[in-house]
């Protein structure tokens, strides 16, 4: 590994460290970018799905008759039409690519139609006859998992399903009833040290359901192709664990399924599980005809994955002087029907449920489970989101009790370069927790409120210009948080990118093209492959293959982890293809040979395909939670200011302030921009965004109803980078898009509390909850 | 049913469109210009906005036959009216779109059609827009990647190019 090293070439423009442009910009701003839903084919046909409209049944029948009847319906499937293994999942095969016996969630996919119009396929969706027996849905995690309750639920996956090849938890996961995991970490005696505390605080607190929220729907076109296989063009966060998952469907061989990423309109983990992909191909095999599907809005709410919701108890200890001596945790998380990522995000909001912190002594309890509720899985910050609700309210309830500022406190126990993590690991990179909270400290404050609010713009208001105030019991709050992340897939995840670069000439010109299977879903990977290429190679023409099958895989586009694993791979490949040429040409001086290309090529290419990793880790003890789990670790710290009317419990953000250490900015303006957007959604759940569920059915599926951030709900915000850079990663960089939405929405909480003076314990804020705590 | 229309300065005609269509619709999948996105299909995202003899609408709530026989101007059809654009807007850019790309205003760019045809609109009736102004003009269009600063920092900039 290339560990650290300054780049050999000279920076150019639009190469490493530059603000480089898009190169899917221009396309984007005039309209011409294909997304999934934009695909469009002669004698296309329309997909449909058919979902149950209960979270727990059996289902007697399916009759389809009536809809295989309706004029221009030219397939109905059903569990039967699945020619493969009916059962899929990221980690745990476990959920059913078309349901059979019996329905787990309200939305659960039931049936396939293909037509003409996709009117007349909804159409004849609802002239399918389902035949349900309907029963008593599980909709707590703890009384799934027996906890805290005198009668057991019932075991919703009695058989163990298989663990599949490609888990992150393959040898962790023993299912047990309801559990999906139960994640420990044991750390310390945390019996003798919260004898010796002065000061013990503990709290329990709950975050809401939250929803990626990506604009563009869940999309693609399956094309049927004459070797009996199929092209499947779709919007997705990791093209081959999609095509290992679609082919056990489809029982074919990963040569006859082939996958082409289609332009992804947002992804933020909500496309890491299978939508439409696997349906799409059966109805196309089975037509013999291309055939897209798009999800509406409404049907995007049950057609992903969301963020699981989480209970939260917690005891932490300090000395006197403000020293933290233990924490004691245990969070419960609601997975819903079916286990998607969730055993990895248990691993997650454990091992990093402390948050950035020294802690001598840590009992962790983490368990996710399966209930009749949505299916939760990944969302940017994976569980570390949540956790962080928790241990930064206890650090503000622990700094209160010890009358000590709430960021000394953070100051005084935070992790540092050299520090353990309750798992044993030693933090070997720079860890700038303090400080990040120092530089946010200097940070000058927005204005204060205008005359006494009086002035003031009513969209400047809590309740906007519903003219609820004009500031008469409007309070202002500040709040202060800081979170961490680990980058990249962990627990002894084989985590690896490919990359195939080729160097030639054209018209002329050198000409590099960069071709891996890794996601471009919005966050501009596409041109930091660019920028490393250009870096490397001093060649100003990059061109960015579509991303496909016919590369090996580039893992998943998640967990911050593309401009590191990905970055690494581009980068080792254009090394090699400069050693290659420098070969060819026998010399030894790239700028000389850079400058000499047409003759040293001529009219051949020189390629070279590069598997890369990162340094391996482990997975933790089964007992203790001990070991060396991550690679990496990325931090940021979070300033907010609110304005609450406190009469309606209204809440207005007014600023937020983020310091982030992103080791090295390869596209500083990108990274500016995934700290605003992280900051916004991290945001947007801490005050509006929730998925609300009662007795396991959604009750607010549409953008009407579940609010995301508008332009006029996101305040102004300074953003301070940081670039200490990380010795083990490619030019140092850190993963970038994650940690802002883990500090910035226990930011905000933390503002409402300072505003309100209620120590507020749930996530999103509703007004009642400050109006009658 | 048969629908006519001008879209982007062209005439232009529909067949076999179902009553039930929408503007969007028959624009995507009929015209063939998917630029105006299908976020929300209900009004809510802005993803879908045009311009309908001038107005901007959220073509997802304008039944096709509403739009027969009137005008429609897309965002495949704003960088038409750039008139004499500045050396620093690419070829076949509007000043606007320019100032998206400038900014890092653009990530997964799903809202992006959407927020050009709002920004253009607003810059046409209000050539210097505060934040404030900017803030209530853009305020149905939503975007899930940027958290609006440099939505902002591209219509500051978008309106000194135009002025």
């Amino acid at each position: 590994m290339s560990a650290g090293e300054a780049p050999t070439t000279v920076r150019r423009d639009g190469g490493v460290g530059t603000d480089a442009s898009r190169p899917d910009g221009t396309l984007k701003v005039t309209g011409e970018f294909a997304y999934g839903s934009d695909l469009w084919m002669d004698d296309m046909l329309w997909g449909v799905t058919l979902r149950s409209p209960h979270p727990h049944a059996r289902i007697r029948s399916v009759d389809v008759g009536l809809a295989l009847a309706v004029p221009g319906v030219f397939a109905v499937l059903t569990a039967d039409d699945v020619p493969g293994e009916l059962y899929y999942g990221l980690e745990i095969a476990d959920q059913p690519v078309l349901a059979k016996d019996k329905v787990l969630y309200q939305g659960e996919p039931v049936a396939l139609v293909a037509a003409d119009h996709p009117e007349t396929a909804r159409r004849a969706c609802a002239r399918i006859v389902v035949d349900y027996d309907v029963l008593e849905p599980v909709t707590d995690a703890r009384t799934a998992l027996g906890h805290g309750t005198n009668s057991p639920s019932e075991d919703l996956h009695p058989e163990d399903p298989p663990v599949v090849e490609n888990s992150r938890e393959a040898a962790l996961l023993r299912p047990e009833g309801n559990q999906i995991r139960h994640l420990k970490i044991r750390k310390g005696d945390v019996e003798a040290a919260a004898a010796a505390a002065d000061v013990v605080v503990s709290g329990e607190y709950e975050v809401g359901m939250q929803d990626q929220a990506f604009l563009g729907p869940e999309s693609g076109l399956a094309v049927p192709a004459e070797d009996g296989g199929v092209d499947l063009f779709v919007s997705t966060q990791w093209l081959h664990v999609d095509q290992q998952q679609i082919c056990r469907a489809l029982g074919l061989p990963p040569e006859k399924v082939r996958l082409t990423l289609a332009g992804v309109g947002g992804a933020f983990g909500g496309r890491e599980d299978l939508s439409m992909h696997a349906h799409a191909c059966l109805l196309a095999l089975r037509t013999g005809k291309p055939v897209k599907m798009s999800y509406n809005r409404e049907e995007s709410f049950f057609g992903h994955v969301h963020r699981h919701p989480a209970r939260l108890h917690y005891e932490h200890g300090f000395t006197r002087d403000g020293d933290l001596l233990f924490v004691r945790a245990r969070i419960w998380l609601d997975g819903g029907a079916y286990a998607s990522s969730s055993a990895a995000v248990v691993g997650n909001a454990g091992l990093m449920g402390v948050g950035p912190y020294v802690v001598p002594n840590v009992r962790m309890d983490c368990w996710g489970a399966y209930t009749n509720n949505p299916p939760c899985g990944a969302m940017r910050g994976f569980g570390a989101v949540q956790a962080a609700f928790a241990y930064e309210s206890q650090m503000d309830k622990g700094a209160a009790a010890l009358g000590m500022d709430p960021v000394e406190v953070r100051v005084r126990n935070a992790m540092r370069e050299g520090s353990v993590a309750p798992t044993g690991q030693v933090v070997d990179s720079a860890a700038p927790v303090a400080e990040l909270l120092r530089r946010l400290q200097a940070m000058p404050m927005p204005a204060p409120p205008h005359d006494g609010f009086h002035d003031a713009d009513l969209t400047a208001m809590p309740g906007g210009v519903s003219n609820t105030t004009h500031g008469e019991g409007v309070r202002r709050g500040v709040g202060w948080a800081v979170g961490y992340k680990n980058i990249g897939f962990s627990e002894g995840f084989d985590d690896f990118s490919t990359a195939r670069v080729r160097l030639e000439m054209t018209g002329g010109e050198p000409t590099v093209t960069v071709h891996t299977a890794a996601a471009e879903v919005g966050q501009g990977l596409v041109t930091v492959q660019q920028q490393i290429a250009r870096t490397e190679l001093g060649v100003d023409r990059v061109v960015v293959a579509p991303a496909d099958t016919a590369v090996g895989s580039g893992g998943s586009t998640s967990a911050s982890r593309q401009t590191y694993v990905t970055g690494g791979a581009v980068q080792e490949a254009c090394r090699r293809v400069r050693s290659a040429v420098l070969a060819r040409a026998g010399r030894d001086d790239w700028a000389d040979v850079r400058d000499d290309l047409a003759a040293v090529l001529g009219d051949e290419a020189v390629e070279e395909t590069v598997i890369w990793r990162h340094r391996p880790t482990e997975a933790v003890d089964p007992d203790t939670g001990q070991g060396n789990a991550h690679v990496q670790y990325a931090f940021a710290a979070h300033r907010a200011v609110v304005d609450v009317d406190v009469e309606l419990g209204l809440v207005k953000v007014v600023e937020m302030a983020c310091t982030q250490d992103v080791g090295r900015a390869i596209n500083p303006l990108a990274v500016v921009g995934q700290i605003h957007g992280g900051s916004a959604q991290g945001m947007g759940l801490a005050v509006m965004e929730e998925v609300v569920v009662t007795d396991g059915i959604i009750r607010n599926p549409s953008f009407t109803d579940y609010l995301i951030p508008t332009i006029l709900d996101m305040p102004p915000m300074q953003v301070e980078v940081l670039e200490l850079p990380d010795p083990h990663a490619p030019y140092g960089l850190r993963g970038v898009g994650e940690p802002p939405t883990v500090s910035s929405g226990p930011a905000v909480l933390a503002a409402i509390r300072d505003a309100t003076g209620q120590f507020l314990t749930r996530v999103p804020v509703r007004p009642e909850d400050i109006t009658h705590p | 049913m048969r629908v006519d229309m001008t879209v982007n300065g062209e005439r232009r005609q529909a067949d076999d469109v179902w009553e039930g269509e929408s503007l969007l619709y028959v624009l995507r999948e009929r015209l063939g210009l998917p630029g105006s996105k299908n976020a929300c299909e209900q009004g809510e995202c802005g993803s879908c906005s045009v311009y309908l003899d001038g107005e901007v609408v959220c073509a997802c709530l304008v039944a096709a036959g509403q739009a027969a026989g009137r005008e429609v101007v897309t965002v495949e059809g704003l960088a038409d009216d750039a008139g004499d654009t500045e050396a620093s807007v690419s070829a076949g850019l509007h000043p606007v779109q320019q100032a998206f790309l400038d900014a890092g205003a653009v990530q997964c760019g799903f809202c992006t059609p959407g927020l050009v045809v709002a920004v253009h609109d607003l810059l046409a009736r209000n050539p210097s827009p505060d934040d404030a102004e900017i803030r209530e003009a853009l305020a149905g269009n939503l975007c899930r990647c940027t958290g609006y600063e440099s939505i902002l920092v591209a219509v500051r900039d978008a309106a000194g190019r135009l002025r």
